[in-house]
């Protein structure tokens, strides 16, 4: 049987399709987080090394993950914006912008409760705790490029070129760091992951990312709800919704 | 007259006038070349007089401010134009856009990056940096700041005509510096340290190709959103 794929990039058959799966990723999210921090924190091993304390990397690792993926999508859904100039898309874009955003910043905080009692500092300029705050610096430049321009649809087009010329930059950036870390001081301090994982840490790392994943999308879904309403105020369909809403 | 030899006459005409108008309001010009050469004198002054120290801080400190110099210029790039209807009249031309975009980055960059070239010698003997490392210095900015015009070229048309466009556009584009930054400074670094900075030079160089064959592509999306 042949999908219409397109059916859905009209927000207006989107809209309801957003609203029926939100709850599905909503309990799938906390349903898989429950299990990734029980996976994690009661029946994953003590680490040998690090003790205790080690734990954390099964919220900082799977943010660091999705603060990376969420920026590639971002950029995706950007580039399907200018190319098929789907409005859909550019909405999609504007609304992972702030998940990614908080995803970096818990990387970065786990990061820096996790480095003080394993290197004695909160912040070192290792390669890849820099790049990862660039990151967040890209993330805030987008988001702060999308609230200055009134124009919703100019507001769009723009950050989405601007994501574009991110996603270029983002492994230009990152090696320029991995280099400048090393050709500079040499790595003083490497990250240490056990060469081998236990299994259970490993899926309780996969479980939380998954976990971490279906929260986003379900997020998003919620955020794109709004953002449709939002530009399409003036559409018959939401005109025709909003007064069924208010007389039923 | 066949096409092409329309768009080079085209091309040299428009460099002409930027630079004419450049040459006219010296001042402006002026303006940026100052600012470099303050920030970099506040260093000393907030830091250490000691040779010592500002020789190993040397390198990052020109390279830092003639980030924020060639920064701050880039107001003036679009700016003009974009108030007294030039840059509708541009977009209109039968010319490819990127094109007349490239010549007004790089007669952008004459008149404001070139200055900063020429006077970071001078800046760097006042830090006590040994003759290569002076020429390293000079080589790097000389690589750097062009790519510097071209990546910030595509912050200021994304800013055109915003509510503090300064402020944002600083926020955009400096993340977007960091590799010149580094590579730049660590050139001077290396040399300066007894290493050969030809790695740090080429990948500066690599840069530099790389933004001068997509920034002004992605410029005129920009410029075109804007005015859309």
């Amino acid at each position: 049987m042949a999908i219409n794929w397109f059916k859905y990039s009209s927000p207006a058959s989107f809209y309801p399709l957003a609203g029926r799966l939100i709850p599905w990723f909503g309990i799938l999210a906390a349903i898989l987080i429950v299990i990734g921090l029980y996976l994690g924190f009661v029946v994953a091993p003590t680490d040998y090394k690090q003790g205790e304390a080690y734990r954390i990397m099964f919220i900082h690792v799977p943010a660091a993950w999705m603060s990376m993926f969420i920026y590639v999508v971002m950029a995706i859904y950007a580039s399907l914006a200018l190319v098929l100039k789907t409005r859909l898309s550019t909405m999609m874009a504007t609304a992972m912008a702030p998940t990614g955003a908080m995803f970096t910043f818990v990387a970065l905080w786990t990061g820096a409760f996790w480095g003080k009692p394993m290197w004695g500092a909160w912040w070192v300029w290792d390669a890849r705790l820099t790049s990862e705050l660039i990151l967040l610096f890209l993330y805030i430049g987008y988001m702060s490029l999308y609230a200055a321009i009134d124009d919703p649809r100019r507001a769009a087009r723009a950050s989405g070129l601007l994501a574009l010329v991110g996603v270029v930059n983002v492994p230009v950036i990152y090696f320029s760091v991995k280099w400048w870390n090393t050709l500079h001081q040499g790595a003083s301090i490497s990250f240490g992951e056990a060469p081998t994982m236990a299994a259970t840490m490993l899926a309780a790392m996969g479980v939380m990312a998954l976990g971490f994943w279906m929260y986003t999308i379900a997020i998003v879904l919620m955020r794109v709800r709004c953002e449709i309403l939002e530009r399409e105020r003036h559409s018959d369909w939401v005109q025709e919704m909003v007064g069924r809403g208010t007389h039923g | 007259m066949s096409g092409s030899t329309s768009m080079f006459s085209m091309l040299a005409c428009l460099l002409s006038r930027e630079v004419k108008l450049a040459a006219r309001r010296l001042p402006d010009v002026m303006t940026t070349l100052f600012f470099f050469v303050i920030v970099v004198s506040l260093f000393p002054l907030g830091v250490s007089p000691e040779i010592e120290t500002l020789r190993t801080i040397a390198p990052g400190v020109v390279w830092v401010a003639a980030l924020l110099a060639s920064m701050l210029a880039l107001g003036r790039l679009f700016g003009e134009d974009y108030r007294d209807g030039t840059l509708e009249q541009l977009l209109l031309a039968p010319q490819p856009l990127s094109l007349l975009v490239l010549v007004k980055i790089i007669s952008h960059w004459l008149v404001t990056g070139a200055p900063l070239v020429l006077m970071s010698p001078l800046l760097g003997l006042q830090f006590g940096l040994s003759g290569e490392a002076l020429g390293v210095l000079v080589a790097t900015l000389l690589l750097g700041t062009p790519a510097l015009s071209l990546v910030g070229a595509v912050g200021a048309a994304l800013t055109l005509g915003l509510r503090g466009g300064g402020v944002l556009l600083s926020l955009l584009i400096l993340p977007l510096y960091v590799p010149v930054l580094i590579f730049g400074a660590g050139a001077v670094e290396a040399v300066a340290s007894g290493l050969g900075a030809g790695g740090h030079i080429s990948l500066l160089a690599a840069f530099l190709v790389l933004a001068l064959c997509g920034a002004p592509w992605v410029t005129a999306s920009a410029l075109r959103i804007s005015l859309d």
